[in-house]
């Protein structure tokens, strides 16, 4: 089950007086929706799902996710980051369940709602594994696993696919966008990777800096499965990128444009 | 340059294989280590008993000091005065860990904390244990609740100063993953910041008994009547030279003892993996 986001006049500044690294960030996210937010690096994309996570509170307006304001960090609304950031002294298992350790469940409980996850994960036969022994690949599906063990209504992930081999990241994107479908879970992540955007996104949030805010929106209206080979998915792309480059001319601060090809390393 | 001609020996000419050699020479190499102390010890000795001058020291050869320490280790006295150390060093550093690890979090968590304790804990840190004698003695009314107190100085700033550098070191990664999934502060404690700190506290711990096991001996030559530091002032009033060497070897003994157990303990935590 998801859960509406609606982000009502944030501003946020992390030193007092400082200039705004997000300015007036209004908008509303349905509930099993998913959006992809692109943007060159220090627009604030990472600051904003720290914001939308309780991580952080903005200096002006509020965050509200089902109507709630969101004052402190909660399980149902996980946040998954580029590192994984396993703890080395837990084997996988107890990495997974570590949320709902947390929660208070009982062991039996959260023993099977982890072996559930594994499975779902991939990653059954390493669940007393040492988890420094696990790939970049298997780590972050660890990661993901314990995400997803708290029933979140909510996942951000912040760029949590960027550190890993183009086939890992592929698997792993097409997996997360089908289990957030599945069970409804509202998806905001933030990437570089224009193929990711088109792959995963309902709808694609283009940011822009000086000061942080969403430039523009893009529905993706494509149907699912997606392939990145198909005509349509190719034609949404090269639609999404002219409206990148014509967002990055509109930068008020910035340089203009530069050519085509640097374009391809969104947020690089 | 031409290639030499001549083939290198092979360095295993003698069957064995590079992991049975380290091996041996694991062994070996301490077992040589120990002769040469011994015979050192023995040389000692023999140059005490040469000399008319000193031969009333003779008992520190090592011959009179094996022999008073087998007849030592059957009798109560002994194990009387091991017992007694042993009781105040784990008192002392049960009292060293009391304050030195919750500080030692603090320190380390909190950046003004940090600041403002770092000069006062680096000045209290570099006066002797030993310093505190006299104030320990008026504070406390037993000899050994001063002695305990002296310890525990003792073994405070190596733990605390160890547990704050781990803290410092913790990922920041770690603390923002458990504070998303709803952990508490006593969660996060339990869960992320004492495991991943475990280890850096057991080497504190290490460091600690180290200091507490030197500065307790000469804390035994005042006042008290039990113990291995009175049991050397003991020997040396009664010129039972040969039983004060025994003492210092089962001084030196226990210490070791004491500092592989901490060994062993901080391999039990550590949860870095060897790659
Ligand atoms: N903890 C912080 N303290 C101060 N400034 C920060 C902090 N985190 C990010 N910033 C600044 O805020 C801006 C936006 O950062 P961030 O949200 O990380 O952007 P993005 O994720 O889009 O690259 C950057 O200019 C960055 O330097
Ligand atoms: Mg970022």
């Amino acid at each position: 089950m998801g859960a509406t986001i609606s982000i009502n006049g944030i501003t946020h500044h992390y030193k007092a007086g400082a200039d705004p690294v997000l300015q007036n960030i209004e908008n509303r996210i349905d509930s099993g929706e998913c959006v992809v937010l692109i943007g060159r690096s220090g627009c604030g994309k990472s600051t904003l799902l720290h914001l939308i996570a309780g991580l952080l509170q903005p200096s002006e307006g509020c965050v509200k996710i089902n109507g709630h304001q969101v004052v402190r960090p909660m399980a149902k609304w996980n946040m998954m980051f580029q590192k994984p950031s396993l703890y080395p002294w837990m084997n996988v298992r107890q990495n997974a369940g570590l949320g709902l350790e947390f929660a208070g469940r009982p062991k039996a409980e959260i023993r099977g709602r982890v072996d559930e996850l594994l499975m779902l994960v991939g990653l059954s036969e390493y669940s007393e594994a040492n988890v420094q022994s696990l790939s970049g690949g298997q780590q972050q599906r660890v990661a993901l696993a314990r995400s997803l063990a708290t029933n979140p209504e909510v996942l951000l992930l912040d760029e949590p696919f960027s550190a890993l081999d183009a086939f890992t990241r592929a698997s792993l994107q097409k997996e997360v966008a089908a289990i957030c479908r599945d069970f409804g879970i509202t998806l905001v992540t933030v990437t570089h990777d224009i193929d990711e955007a088109i792959l995963m996104a309902d709808r694609v949030m283009i940011m822009n800096r000086n000061p942080g805010r969403i430039e523009q929106e893009f529905e993706v209206a494509l149907d699912w499965p997606r392939d990145t080979a198909g005509v349509d998915f190719q034609a949404r792309r090269r639609v999404l990128m002219e409206q990148f480059e014509r967002s990055e001319n509109v930068t008020p601060l910035g340089k203009p444009s530069r050519d085509r090809v640097a374009l391809r390393r969104v947020g690089g | 340059m031409k290639a030499p001609s001549v083939s290198i020996p092979n360095q295993n000419a003698a069957g064995l294989s590079a992991v049975a050699r380290r091996r041996l020479q694991a062994v070996t190499y301490p077992l040589a280590g120990i002769a040469i102390m011994f015979l050192c010890w023995w040389l000692g000795g023999w140059v005490l008993a040469g000399n008319p001058d000193t031969v009333i020291f003779a008992g520190f050869a090592p011959g009179p000091t094996l022999a008073s320490l087998q007849q030592m280790l059957g009798e109560g006295a002994l194990w009387d005065a091991i017992g007694a150390s042993l009781y105040r060093i784990g008192a002392g550093l049960f009292w060293g860990c009391l304050l030195g690890i919750p500080l030692g979090i603090m320190v380390g968590y909190f950046t003004t904390a940090m600041q403002m304790a770092n000069l006062p804990f680096q000045f209290l840190r570099m006066v002797s244990p030993l310093a505190w004698m006299p104030l320990a003695v008026m504070i406390f009314d037993s000899w050994d609740g001063a002695i305990v107190f002296l310890i525990a100085m003792a073994a405070l700033w190596p733990i605390l100063f160890s547990t704050a550098h781990g803290v410092r070191r913790i990922d920041p990664g770690w603390l923002k993953v458990a504070r998303n999934l709803g952990a508490g502060g006593a969660q996060m404690l339990r869960k992320v910041i004492l495991p991943a700190v475990m280890m850096d506290m057991m080497a504190g711990i290490r460091l600690a008994v180290g200091v507490a096991w030197v500065v307790l001996v000469p804390a035994e030559y005042l006042g008290v009547t039990s113990g291995l530091g009175y049991a050397i002032n003991d020997a040396r009033d009664t010129l039972d030279y040969s039983a004060l060497a025994a003492v210092v070897l089962v001084i030196g003994v226990i210490g070791y003892g004491l500092d592989s157990l901490c060994g062993l303990l901080m391999r039990r935590f550590n949860w870095r993996m060897e790659s």
